[in-house]
């Protein structure tokens, strides 16, 4: 456990120091000017429109921390052979695996509670300067702690996105591991429509190929309630139980896969 | 007593080649002790199998066949690294990290505490000579010999009993190859095993006990170097001042070769067999002074070339069965041999 911790802070550092942290600069000045622009085009849904761009920001800035991150997480070790004197101190290579995607996690964490912060920061400013008649009229409060929900499944969502980033990273290269990752990034935002393939497609074969797609790619979709979240429709807490479960199953699943494979791998 | 380290029968092949793949032996049923204490060189040309032999222990990969101990206990087994240090051949670190943080967090990985590291840290810097204005830098602003100094400094963090060296002088430049000399003596000194590798002779003629010399992934000779050279005595040097010239052609036919190095003076080379205290009273008796006699031997580097010549000559008559896989194999093998890049 000690020595995941260490490398996990290795990791979270190399982040910082590779500037990282500057997304969230961009995030920030993104969201503001944003909410000044919508605020002078639009009358009483600036609000809306600001969770909406909001949580989309975090979702997308979120992903890309994950995956150009994620699949330098072992191929950068590999690549400029830091991991020949790492992997010689008294630590185990399913240690080395944990330890890596717990740092990112760690980075991804830090960066999305930034960003989360801000963005409420923005929404009070909004709730603060609006009049109180536009204010009666929004869906949900423009300070709205429900916003959370999606803000952790985002969070969980892109967990798996790292997993999946770090088991291609085991065996492949960066670029082929960002094309596989980005892959099933989309794959899992569609895998719906897999479960639902037998209402378009008649053909048996494709249907149980396409049904047996469905249960191996992960149901990325599950995890964005954005819509309800802005709209202020509910989103129960055993729906984001059941959903957070899934994650963990999938996210456990992934990295026993890299172990495995991380175990057998020679480093020529 | 227990080997420090022992090494029995160990092979590895690399699967070589896009779409067919055919195997390529890297490392031919390596067998060898060391003991504790040891200062063992590990010796080779480029692409010999002396990094492979060292990943191979380190578990950065898996032997084909055949088995190693390290402190009597199996490759990878994670307590045993406790004990061992590790300088990879060309190390390469975090080059956003400082030195001091570098080895900071391996001290950390180590189980040292905060406080520990850091005073472990400090000595170690100190003890492979990387400046106080220098430790606050990152590693990307280092020139290579630090990095290497830097490497050797972390090799050292555990205190360990075992310190593996994979080429330390490589990057090194001549001030920086006397201080890594004397450290491994050092080591040597505090009686730690030491097993270096390394294709640089005088190195290891100057600090080991014993060495093995490997070539095309085989084992070509493993001993004391007294051993191995005293075996190889070829002649004697008599050297002669105040020589007449009709002396010398009366003796010729027992001198094997003569060279002129002063007026008068001469280096006769004698063949083995020849009995030098017979012609050196004759050439005293003939108004001849004696300057020295010593016995010709073969330098590590003389047996290094002729035994890695054998070594190849034998696995292109095809003795290393194989070893050199036939083909497309073997031009592969070769061409890997002079690139000398992928095994060692």
């Amino acid at each position: 456990m000690r020595a995941i911790s260490w490398i996990a802070v290795n990791v979270f550092k190399e982040s910082v120091r590779d500037r990282v942290p500057y997304s969230l600069v961009l995030f920030a000045v993104l969201l503001m000017g944003a909410s000044y622009l919508i605020g002078q085009l639009t009358a009483g849904q600036d609000v809306k429109i600001i969770k909406d761009l909001g949580l989309a920001a975090i979702a997308i800035f979120g992903l890309f921390i994950a995956i150009f991150i994620g699949i330098g997480l072992v191929s950068k070790e590999v690549e400029r052979r830091s991991i020949y004197p790492l992997l010689a101190k008294p630590i185990s290579r399913p240690q080395f695996i944990v330890g890596k995607y717990a740092g990112l996690v760690l980075t991804l964490a830090a960066n999305v509670a930034v960003m989360t912060l801000a963005l409420y920061a923005v929404l009070a400013y909004l709730t603060y300067t609006e009049s109180p008649e536009f204010r009666d009229a929004w869906d949900a409060p423009g300070v709205d702690p429900r916003m959370l929900k999606a803000i952790v499944l985002i969070f969980v969502e892109l967990m798996v996105v790292t997993a999946i980033a770090l088991l291609f990273s085991t065996f492949s290269t960066p670029i082929l591991a960002a094309a596989l990752t980005f892959g099933l990034y989309v794959a899992g935002h569609f895998n719906t429509d897999l479960r639902n393939f037998d209402q378009v497609v008649e053909s048996r074969p494709a249907v149980l190929l396409a049904r047996a797609a469905y249960h191996v790619l992960p149901d990325l979709s599950a995890f964005d309630v954005k819509t309800e979240v802005v709209h202020g429709l509910p989103v129960t807490f055993g729906y984001i139980g059941t959903t957070l479960a899934y994650g963990l199953a999938y996210i456990t699943a992934l990295i026993l896969t890299s172990v495995v494979i991380f175990s057998r791998r020679d480093f020529k | 007593m227990a080997a420090a380290i022992r090494i029995d029968a160990l092979t590895k092949d690399y699967w070589v080649g896009f779409w067919r793949k055919r195997p390529y032996r890297a490392l031919d049923t390596l067998s060898l002790e060391v003991q504790p204490g040891e200062v063992f060189g590990f010796l080779g040309p480029n692409g010999a199998g002396k990094t492979t032999t060292l990943k191979l222990l380190m578990q950065l990969i898996f032997p084909t066949s055949g088995q190693a101990e390290i402190l009597g206990r199996p490759l990878g087994d994670v307590g045993a690294r406790q004990r061992i240090g590790y300088l990879p051949e060309n190390p390469s670190f975090y080059d956003y990290l400082t030195a001091e943080e570098l080895l900071q967090y391996y001290a950390r990985l180590f189980g040292y505490s905060g406080t520990d590291a850091r005073r472990r840290t400090a000595t170690l810097l100190d003890r492979v000579g990387i400046g106080a204005e220098r430790r606050g830098q990152q590693l990307r602003k280092y020139s290579k010999g630090m990095v290497q100094r830097v490497g050797i400094a972390q090799a050292l963090l555990n205190d360990p009993d075992v310190i593996f060296l994979d080429e330390p002088m490589s990057g090194l430049d001549p001030l920086g190859r006397r201080d890594v000399r004397a450290l491994i003596l050092e080591l040597r000194d505090e009686g730690r095993t030491v097993f270096f590798s390394s294709h640089i002779l005088a190195d290891a003629e100057a600090l080991c006990n014993r060495v093995a010399v490997v070539s095309g992934g085989r084992l070509a000779a493993e001993g004391r170097l007294s051993e191995i050279l005293a075996f190889q005595a070829r002649g004697w040097e008599l050297v002669v001042a105040d020589v007449r010239p009709e002396v010398l052609a009366r003796l010729a036919p027992q001198i094997r070769r003569s060279t002129g190095i002063a007026a008068h003076r001469y280096a006769l080379e004698l063949p083995i067999e020849s009995r030098p205290a017979a012609i050196l009273s004759e050439l005293v008796a003939a108004g001849a002074t004696l300057v020295s006699l010593n016995p010709l031997r073969d330098t590590l580097e003389d047996f290094f070339v002729r035994r890695v010549a054998e070594m190849r000559d034998e696995a292109r008559e095809g003795y290393g069965g194989n070893h050199r896989m036939s083909g497309a194999g073997a031009r592969e093998g070769a061409q890997k041999d002079d690139e000398g890049h992928a095994r060692d």
